[in-house]
């Protein structure tokens, strides 16, 4: 016998009350706790694909399609760059690399990048299996693509014009080898088919009568080599007030700044997380209403149980603590309810997410707020509990035994 | 055992209790009488150190618990003082046993599964330790109350109006057995009551008159 064994008692003793409580306030704490693990996660994945790109340079559009379609594949371009125009950029003393992207075409909904091997080795990407691609109309497969389309080592597959599912005109001439698949990385790389850039260009020279692949550079005018964009990296610190000002003002080119676009697609996403978030408080704060009535009732209930635990010794003390416990019993199993209910929710929303082949949410990572969050709800246990637990403190044993 | 002198007791500004002197000593078992309204119950809670006399000095094991600080005279009635109360008051949510064992817990003393069995055992209860008080009859529940009341082995058992609405029969039987359990642990007894069928088992009577 003790505070717990007694305080669980009368919790177990008004089971649908006890439910309602606990189920209000594991609502609330998993709203919370799915938020924070969605965003972290989402934060997450974003800065990692972002890393160590200073800037994107692409075709004149809006600057947060540019960094959505080249840096995150979730958008169509803005449309095509000039190849010497993007070579001169590459090659300014401001810019300590340039990796560039030429896109269009996709296989099932798995956008194809035509890139140099520098965009393998910027996301640190392993081989998997096979090797990197040596000459055009080679590919390497992310570890999505593999695990979702089956493509394997040695198959061969036909892109598609655009990024969809479905439509589209298929390439029918030239087909892609897969030569390789990468491990798994939990970047953007994961669910990207990737080859040389030349591959892109023979499959879009539908005109000429492309021969051999491997000197196709020889075989288009300068004029018709294109890139979609171009991933920046600064050889100076000084280069962020000049050269986005440069290419915007000087070539017919569009420079965009991951870090900006991706804040301000943050602090877009972060208004409905706001709203998300404040319901969850709402739903906390009102199941903390819900156990102050509980307590408040319940102690009206047991007031002659209260005035007997007075006569068995018990101190106003002890009473108190009995029904502050019980306040604290119940935040605690709600609580830890919202925990792992809200984990559960990030994994299915995760499962949904991947379903739809977008960023990738689990349920099995801990953020440290969510200890902030159970904090949050025993203190509203503990608040519910202190009225009750006043009264409960102040029991008039002589005068509540007297009545009944 | 215990010594009440000049005990007098105000409700609302007006007088409800008024005792000139009344001593028992260790062991004694005594009926407090009088009609409805006299007082008794408040001459009872005062016993039991759960109200204190408006003045006077009541004296229990030679400490005045009219002058007893709170913190002392909570732990002096959990250790020395077991009361059945006219209306039980088990906790519900709590098994038979676990009645017995809060008792034990909130006065402070060991958990003593053993001690609370033993009890339930003399009381014909054995069987009833694991029930919920609301599963029990009210005679049944009569008894746990008495459990709970003798199992600290306290020196002084109340008993506030045992016998009301009983019959006969069973009005005899919670006499003694109110006598046998405080005889058992060798505490004063002190039964207050109403009921004229129980004047002739208890010798020492104390008479409580209407207050004026």
């Amino acid at each position: 016998m003790n505070l717990f064994t007694v305080s669980f008692s009368y919790l177990r003793a008004r089971p649908l009350n006890t439910a309602l409580n606990v189920l209000l306030l594991a609502l609330g704490v998993a709203t919370i706790v799915l938020l924070l693990l969605a965003t972290h996660q989402l934060e997450d994945r974003m800065r990692r694909d972002a890393q160590g790109v200073d800037l994107v340079v692409g075709a004149k559009g809006s600057p947060m399609q540019i960094i959505l379609s080249a840096i995150y594949h979730l958008d169509v371009p803005t449309g095509n760059i000039s190849w010497q125009q993007a070579n001169e950029i590459a090659k300014h003393r401001a810019v300590k690399r340039a990796i560039p992207l030429a896109l269009g075409d996709s296989y099932r909904g798995f956008r194809i990048v035509g890139t140099t091997p520098d965009y393998l080795q910027h996301y640190g990407a392993k081989v998997a299996a096979g090797r990197a691609w040596q000459q055009p109309l080679e590919a390497v497969i992310g570890a999505e693509v593999a695990a979702r389309t089956g493509l394997t080592l040695g198959a061969r597959f036909h892109g598609v014009h655009g990024l969809g599912d479905s439509g589209g005109h298929a390439h029918e001439d030239h087909p892609y080898d897969v030569v390789g698949v990468l491990e798994r990385s939990g970047t953007v790389l994961d669910r990207l088919i990737i080859t040389a850039y030349q591959s892109v260009w023979i499959v879009h020279a539908e005109h000429h009568d492309i021969k051999d692949v491997r000197d196709i550079e020889k075989q288009l005018g300068d004029d018709e080599k294109e890139y979609t964009a171009l991933l920046l990296q600064y050889s100076t610190p000084l280069a962020v007030a000049m050269l986005p000002r440069y290419i915007n003002n000087n070539t017919g080119m569009q420079a965009a700044s991951p870090a900006y676009e991706t804040a301000r697609l943050f602090s877009i996403i972060g208004v409905g997380v706001d709203v998300l978030r404040a319901f969850a408080l709402v739903l906390i704060f009102s199941a903390g209403l819900s156990v102050f009535i509980a307590l408040y009732n319940a102690m009206n209930e047991r007031r002659y149980d209260l005035a007997v635990m007075r006569t068995l010794g018990a101190r106003p003390a002890t009473l108190m603590g009995l029904l502050l416990f019980e306040g604290l019993l119940l935040a605690l199993i709600g609580a830890l309810l919202g925990l792992a209910l809200g984990h559960g929710f990030a994994e299915l929303l995760g499962h949904l997410l991947r379903a739809a082949q977008q960023v990738e949410i689990s349920g099995a990572v801990f953020v440290p707020e969510e200890l902030w969050v159970v904090a949050l709800a025993l203190g509203v246990g503990v608040l519910a509990a202190l009225i009750p637990a006043w009264r409960a403190y102040r029991t008039d044993i002589a005068a509540t035994l007297a009545r009944g | 055992m215990f010594e009440l002198r000049d005990i007098r007791h105000d409700y609302d500004g007006s007088e409800v209790l008024r005792v000139a002197a009344w001593r028992a000593t260790q062991g004694e078992q005594w009926l407090m009488l009088g009609p409805s309204g006299s007082g008794k119950t408040t001459l009872l809670h005062i016993l039991a150190g759960i109200l204190r006399p408006s003045a006077g000095s009541a004296l229990v094991a030679g400490e005045d618990l009219a002058a007893m600080p709170a913190a002392k005279l909570d732990r002096f009635r959990g250790a020395h003082i077991g009361i059945v109360l006219q209306r039980l008051h088990l906790v519900d949510s709590l098994s038979v046993m676990d009645n017995l064992l809060l008792a034990q817990w909130l006065a402070g003393a060991a958990q003593d599964r053993a001690r609370a069995r033993e009890v339930l055992a003399g009381l014909d209860l054995a069987d009833k330790a694991n029930a919920r008080p609301h599963e029990l009859s009210f005679g049944q529940a009569q008894r746990v109350a008495v459990a709970r009341a003798v199992v600290n082995r306290p020196r002084l058992l109340l008993a506030d109006e045992p016998t009301s609405n009983l019959d006969d029969v069973r009005c005899a039987q919670v006499m003694e057995l109110l006598q046998a359990q405080a005889a058992a642990c060798g505490a004063t007894l002190v039964i207050a009551t109403h009921d004229q069928r129980v004047k002739s088992r208890v010798p020492n009577q104390y008479l409580l008159e209407a207050a004026a």
